[in-house]
């Protein structure tokens, strides 16, 4: 097998490159990728070898399908980490067990390890600030929803509430949050260019 | 509030019931606006996935993903698809997006298919078997692409850089088994890339062939295939 030094492409360049089988991008996408997608992972499925389990079958999902990827559409990691979040909530929904006790313990934010990157810190501080900011019940849905991997209906059941209130309060949290996000990128970006 | 709108804050965050994901697919195949955002919905839900903290993963776990990969790397490696390195998303081209959504959904969302007699294959199902952990690739000769079988021999097709059909015709799929074609679904090939669910399960002696036929597809084919799995 040739070593080749991928550092120095884009995600997308790599995913394009994964789709050519190249293993080395896929090693490189890992890295960069992996730990956010485990944390992910196991963060709603609560059990280290199910959030394995998402994490491998997703990338192994990149690896056959990267193909598909249209670069235009979305950012390589953005995609990937659907990938993961939709194999982690499909196997958690098989777990009636592990729901169940989900529920009383709401998903506790985390600090991450100490060798995540200082990029990756930040980041984290940055979304969870903005999380902080939105309404409760609107925190609540998001939290339960993508954390948690309830649907919609299961949420409007266990929480006692219309199908319609928790429709409105996934769409008003996460069109909030977009927002908060926005201007904080803006305000980061004019900073970086103005520097 | 237009409910097609939350449906899509509900889709990014994965937390629709099967049946309500499959039909707001099939929806978001003939709706720009949802599409458009779709695609920033995803941004946010992207941003949520950075922000869940978690332990870090155990190193084997890089090492089992590279050796199932290797494992399963197919023989033959497709020429260079001709999106390779892509230069920076333009605007036009982010207004033409999603007609693959993040590109596991496509032509199999199209009308023609869903007349089609027994296909029923949204994202969640191609997704499950490029997913499946017990599946295996084998590359088409002739095309750049591959088609991916599930350990229970549910099949996907996988390809990139295909011209669209013609005109009144379509590309159809086929089973081969012991020389038997049969019929496995439809697709135009209007998109660059394709992922779709073969509507017929493909034995570990069959080969997965394409042909171009009149719209509506046949039962047999009328030519020999345009390509074939090796």
């Amino acid at each position: 097998m040739r070593i080749r030094d991928h550092a120095h492409l884009s995600d997308e360049a790599l995913v394009a490159l994964v789709a050519r089988f190249d293993e080395g991008a896929l090693a490189e996408l890992y890295d960069r990728i992996g730990g956010i997608a485990y944390g992910l992972a196991y963060r709603v499925l609560r059990d280290e070898s199910l959030a394995e389990d998402a994490v491998q079958e997703a990338f192994l999902g990149l690896w056959r399908a990267a193909a598909t990827f249209i670069p235009e559409q979305a950012k390589a990691s953005t995609w990937i980490l659907t990938l993961v979040h939709r194999r982690a909530v499909d196997l958690v929904r098989r777990e009636e067990r592990r729901r169940s006790e989900q529920l009383d313990e709401a998903p506790e934010a985390s600090t991450g390890s100490a060798e995540d990157s200082a990029w990756l810190n930040f980041e984290r501080e940055r979304v969870q600030g903005a999380l902080r900011q939105l309404p409760d019940q609107q925190r609540e849905a998001l939290e339960l929803a993508y954390y948690g991997g309830f649907t919609q209906s299961e949420l409007a059941e266990r929480l006692g509430q219309p199908l319609g209130t928790i429709k409105s309060r996934m769409f008003s949290g996460l069109s909030r949050l977009r927002e908060l996000l926005d201007d904080r990128a803006e305000r980061d970006a004019w900073t970086t260019t103005s520097s | 509030m237009d409910d097609h709108l939350e449906l899509t804050a509900a889709y990014a965050l994965d937390a629709l019931e099967p049946q309500e994901r499959e039909r707001y697919e099939y929806h978001l195949a003939t709706c720009e606006r949802c599409r458009e955002e779709l695609a920033s919905f995803w941004t946010v839900s992207g941003a949520l996935a950075h922000a869940a903290g978690g332990p870090p993963p155990a190193p084997a776990l890089r090492e089992r993903i590279l050796a199932q990969a290797r494992s399963e790397r197919p023989n033959v490696v497709p020429l260079r698809p001709r999106w390779a390195l892509p230069a920076a998303a333009s605007v036009a081209a982010v207004a033409a997006m999603f007609a693959l959504g993040l590109g596991l959904w496509g032509s199999s969302l199209s009308r023609e298919l869903d007349r089609e007699r027994s296909a029923r294959a949204g994202a969640g199902e191609a997704l499950a078997i490029v997913s499946d952990p017990g599946a295996h690739t084998v590359a088409f000769r002739g095309a750049e692409g591959h088609i991916v079988v599930s350990d229970a021999g549910k099949a996907a097709v996988v390809l990139s850089g295909l011209e669209p059909a013609p005109e009144g015709k379509t590309y159809e799929l086929w089973v081969v088994e012991n020389g038997v074609f049969r019929p496995a679904g439809l697709f135009e090939g209007s998109d660059a890339r394709l992922v779709q669910v073969l509507s017929r399960p493909v034995p570990a002696n069959a080969k997965v062939a394409v042909t171009l036929e009149e719209e509506g597809g046949v039962d047999a084919p009328t030519g020999p295939p345009l390509f074939e799995t090796i």
